[in-house]
């Protein structure tokens, strides 16, 4: 399993090479170590889970792939190149887009221009051409509407396209929030629990878009979530972390059955 | 010591003075600034009615002598007596009190949840209001305080301090109101202080300030310490109102001494009390020394007008939570 | 069945993004624009000129200007005084420097101008946050306003300190100095402002208006999705600077034709402009044009009832101004936070389904 070889997994999907690579990733805010020395990769294609009860560190993990914080200690490599410190909207441009764990949705938009937003890194015109509008500027809103609006066909969301989203209910905000990262046609897609607070029937539906995005699009998917249930179903892979320490790393299969995973998440009997 | 020096350090007290009085407006801000996270543009204009009133009220006017003169067609200004000062002090205090029922009561009690910057742009619009009824009741021209607070240079400083320097330094100039309002806020701040320590409504306060929720949850009324905040607010507003109208008559210059606190508040974060005092002093005293030094020299002068503002800027930009404010961690 | 989606398809996605969806809406719009540039000119006389039309035009483009920085990118300045007296001085400045220059191009110089001043200003944004940056645009604002007092230069030494502008001609028409006719004034005014409002739309529905859009209302996940903070709020910054700066220039070389700075672009004017943004809509193109409007009919109506039909006194119809304009501003902040722009639209949204609601 921890070989580097491209291999097809049980359901006919490809996994190549390491795209991801966190190596001794240590994070502190002043005194308080929130991740501790943590070293692990995602390859190219796989779902991968971060797991552990509140507090782990889980999405400071994801804030530091997304470079909004800057670990004091290890690397991250990306495509196999040392990543220099970033702003976190030069790492959007590099292909990683990222959802949030509370909803982070430009609430004064329509849904249509939030999910806009997400191709903006892939928007280039001047702002001369904009203020002019006909030709250049118009052509390249057209072009990537189009991919928008396929985006929106993928999701089922055709009939609220021009909702402002604060009327939006929350399961139907946390899809427009994932269509806002998949516009953005990322090479590595970053869940922060996708499925928190919904209803069984929100999470399947969920559950079936996540498949489906790394199933059609072969988009890799590292993702945070509290239901073992779905964790287990989903992801190739498993991180487990507690208090800023990863306690296991491998197989869903394998993550259950270690003893430190289990300690961490059923607690240990007290002599 | 050369005279050119020793004046230097007068222009330094001098700016100590001014800046208790900024310091003084600043503290209005951050009372209801701390409690309820508005940031009250309307501090100086209630600086400016909270003096007015007084005025009104000590010389016996007829509040809204004008509106009334206008649609009644009648001719009335004046009741024809005159209240004592104390009496009339107290009389505005409840002016201001009933001011801060009705602001919560009719404004902010509707904006409760919003953001910041929309309570902000509220207060900009509660100044207008203000400034537009304190007109309206007591009219716009400029009035004399008549409080009889000392006024003019200290002689008793002039001739103790004269002998420092050389033959052209004749002594510190430093005006007796501004050493009286130097212990009036000192008084103040101590007073306040021990207000927010040791009583009931000051830990209430205190608790609102921290944590709007819990303090709900065990029982503190939001409202009723918005009331409270916004009346202290009132209060201060009434001392800086009679320090400044004393100093430079009671008129629409008035309001804009609370921009003046803007800058104060900004070097000394938003929620701290000592930082509003620090603050007002580095204004008070930066802006004079920059105008003996720098500005009237080789500027032309008049620099007071915006050096408070670029120097907090400037602060800003390297120390955006000012110098005794609480660093915030941005999170996701 | 005038105000219907019905029957109107939209079968390519420029159809579906333009300005106005409704085929009524492009009716009126044409409409509004005949009448404007060929009707109004020739009955405009002095009066509707000077205390209507061309004020109302030329704070519509400095509401444009301040909505897209405050409405659009969320930053709020106080500072619109300051940067419409860069525009006046800067054109000030040009006209004389280089009189046979067309006063046009002077003037979008002097947006230029403004748009590079504001850009410096714009500078602490992006460390500074909310209220915090507010009071940052207080600096400019009295910065600026000191130094065109102070600084000769910029007066050309004159000694009353207060700037005149020159006579200039636009195809052989006055359209500054003092023999201008109040319809030059008018189509000087509304040429800039149609010119404006295109150039803000587009600039509105496309990528910059969105990058603008994701910062205003959450700044960490825009950045997180890709926008470049420093690049949105400077662009921001520099073109709403520019369009303050074009209404500084028309305040004061074809509106005022001369001004002394601290009187004509003092903080009241940046309140002004901020005031009529926020009744007529935050966020919204029409609303800048609506609290233009209302915000200069306001005093006018107030003189005609207060002092002409009631025979009130002046200073006391002023003071109830204020209270009344105080008054509203808190109203709007409090049931209608997007201003009069969104009582339109509810009104249109309501018009679409009538008669039949459900």
């Amino acid at each position: 399993m921890d070989g580097v070889a491209p291999y097809v997994t049980a359901d006919g999907r490809q996994i190549g090479g390491v795209l991801m690579d966190m190596r001794g990733i240590t994070l502190r805010f002043g005194g308080v170590e929130a991740i501790k020395n943590i070293s692990f990769d995602i390859r190219e294609g796989e779902i991968r889970a971060i797991i552990g009860p509140n507090g782990a560190g889980k999405s400071s993990m994801l804030n530091v792939i997304s470079g909004f914080y800057h670990p004091q200690d290890g690397e991250v490599w990306f495509r196999g190149e040392k990543r220099p410190p970033m702003k976190p909207y030069q790492v959007a441009r590099l292909g990683i887009a990222r959802t949030f764990q509370n909803i982070a949705l430009f609430e004064g938009m329509s849904v249509l221009d939030n999910i806009m937003t997400g191709r903006l890194t892939h928007m280039k015109t001047g702002l001369l051409a904009q203020a002019i509008w006909k030709g250049k500027a118009e052509a390249e809103e057209v072009a990537n509407r189009e991919v928008v609006e396929k985006i929106i066909d993928f999701l089922e969301i055709q009939a609220i396209r021009k909702t402002p989203v604060g009327r939006l209910p929350y399961g139907l905000k946390k899809r427009v929030e994932l269509a806002r990262a998949l516009a953005a046609e990322p090479k590595l897609l970053l869940l922060d629990e996708p499925m928190a607070g919904m209803n069984v029937e929100e999470k399947e539906d969920m559950s079936r878009f996540i498949l489906d995005v790394n199933d059609e699009f072969g988009t890799t998917i590292a993702l945070i979530e509290h239901d073992m249930g779905v964790v287990m179903d989903l992801s190739d892979r498993v991180v487990v972390m507690d208090y800023g320490r990863k306690i296991g790393d491998g197989t869903p299969d394998e993550v259950r059955n270690n003893q430190e995973v289990i300690d961490a998440y059923l607690g240990v009997a007290h002599e | 010591m050369s005279a050119d020096f020793l004046y230097g350090i007068e222009v330094v007290i001098n700016g100590l003075m001014a800046g208790v009085l900024y310091a003084l407006v600043a503290l209005g801000f951050v009372l209801i600034f701390k409690a309820s996270g508005i940031f009250n543009f309307a501090q100086g204009v209630m600086a400016l009615f909270a003096a007015l009133t007084l005025v009104g009220i000590m010389e016996g006017q007829v509040p809204f002598a004008h509106l009334i003169n206008a649609v009644f067609g009648t001719n009335i200004h004046h009741f024809g007596w005159q209240v004592p000062a104390i009496l009339a002090i107290f009389m505005t205090v409840l002016v201001m009190i009933a001011f801060a029922w009705a602001v919560q009561h009719f404004v902010f009690r509707h904006l409760v949840g919003q953001e910041p910057i929309i309570l902000f742009m509220a207060t900009i619009g509660l100044a207008y209001f203000l400034e537009g009824v304190g007109d309206l009741m007591w009219g716009s021209s400029i009035r004399t305080l008549a409080l009889g607070l000392p006024q003019g240079g200290s002689l008793w400083v002039e001739e103790m301090t004269s002998g420092l320097g050389g033959d052209d330094f004749y002594g510190f100039f430093i005006d007796k109101l501004d050493m009286v309002a130097t212990l009036v806020a000192l008084v103040l701040v101590a007073g306040l202080v021990a207000f927010a320590q040791y009583t009931k409504q000051g830990r209430a306060m205190r608790a609102v300030a921290d944590d709007h929720q819990a303090a709900l949850s065990v029982g503190i009324s939001l409202s009723y310490i918005w009331v409270l905040v916004w009346s202290l607010a009132g209060i201060v507003a009434l001392v800086a109102g009679i320090m400044w109208g004393a100093k430079s008559g009671v008129q629409f210059s008035l309001s804009l001494i609370a921009l003046k606190a803007l800058p104060v508040l900004m070097l000394g974060g938003f929620t701290s009390i000592p930082g509003a005092i620090v603050g007002g002093m580095i204004i008070g005293v930066g802006e004079k020394l920059f105008e003996y030094t720098i500005g009237a020299p080789y500027l032309g002068g008049a620099t007071e007008n915006w050096f408070a503002y670029m120097l907090a800027l400037v602060f800003l930009v390297f120390r955006p939570q000012g110098l005794f404010g609480e660093r915030i961690i941005e999170r996701v | 069945m005038l105000y219907r989606e019905a029957g109107d398809f939209k079968t390519s996605y420029q159809a579906d993004s333009q300005t106005f969806p409704i085929a009524f809406d492009r009716w009126r719009y044409w409409a509004v624009l005949v009448i404007a540039f060929c009707v109004v000119p020739f009955f405009v006389n002095a009066y509707w000129a000077n205390a209507i039309l061309v004020p109302f035009l030329i704070y519509a483009i400095a509401a444009i200007g301040l909505n897209i920085l405050t409405g659009y990118c969320g930053q709020v300045s106080l500072g619109t005084g300051g940067f419409m007296a860069v525009g006046a001085y800067a054109c000030y400045k040009l006209m004389t420097s280089f009189p046979d220059v067309s006063i046009v191009i002077h003037i979008i110089l002097a947006g230029g101008i403004t748009a590079a001043v504001g850009a410096t200003f714009g500078l602490p944004s992006l460390r500074i946050k909310g209220f915090y940056l507010a009071v940052a645009t207080l600096a400019a604002q009295f910065f600026l306003v000191w130094m065109f007092n102070k600084v000769a230069w910029f007066y050309n030494y004159s000694a009353s300190g207060q700037i005149t502008a020159p006579e200039r001609f636009v195809a052989g028409v006055a359209v500054t100095g003092p023999n201008t006719a109040p319809w030059a004034q008018y189509m000087i005014c509304l040429v800039f402002l149609t010119v404006c409002a295109l150039i803000a739309r587009n600039l509105t529905r496309g990528t910059i208006g969105r990058s603008w859009m994701a910062i205003r209302d959450m700044d960490i996940a825009a950045e997180i999705i890709g926008v470049n903070p420093l690049k949105a709020k400077l662009t921001a910054f520099a073109v709403s600077s520019f369009f303050i700066g074009i209404s500084g220039a028309l305040f004061f070389a074809v509106y005022l034709g001369a001004v002394e700075v601290g009187e004509a672009f003092g903080i009241q004017k940046s309140f002004l402009v901020l005031f009529m943004i926020i009744i007529g809509g935050l966020g919204s193109l029409f609303g800048s044009f609506a609290g233009a409007a209302f915000l200069v009919l306001l005093p006018v109506a107030l003189k005609v009832i207060g002092v002409d039909v009631l025979g009130w006194p002046t200073d006391l119809v002023a003071h109830l101004q204020l209270v009344i304009v105080g008054g509203l501003i808190m109203f709007f902040l409090i049931k209608e936070p997007h201003g009069l722009a969104q009582l339109w639209r509810l009104a249109k949204e309501k018009l679409r389904l009538w008669p039949f609601p459900y």
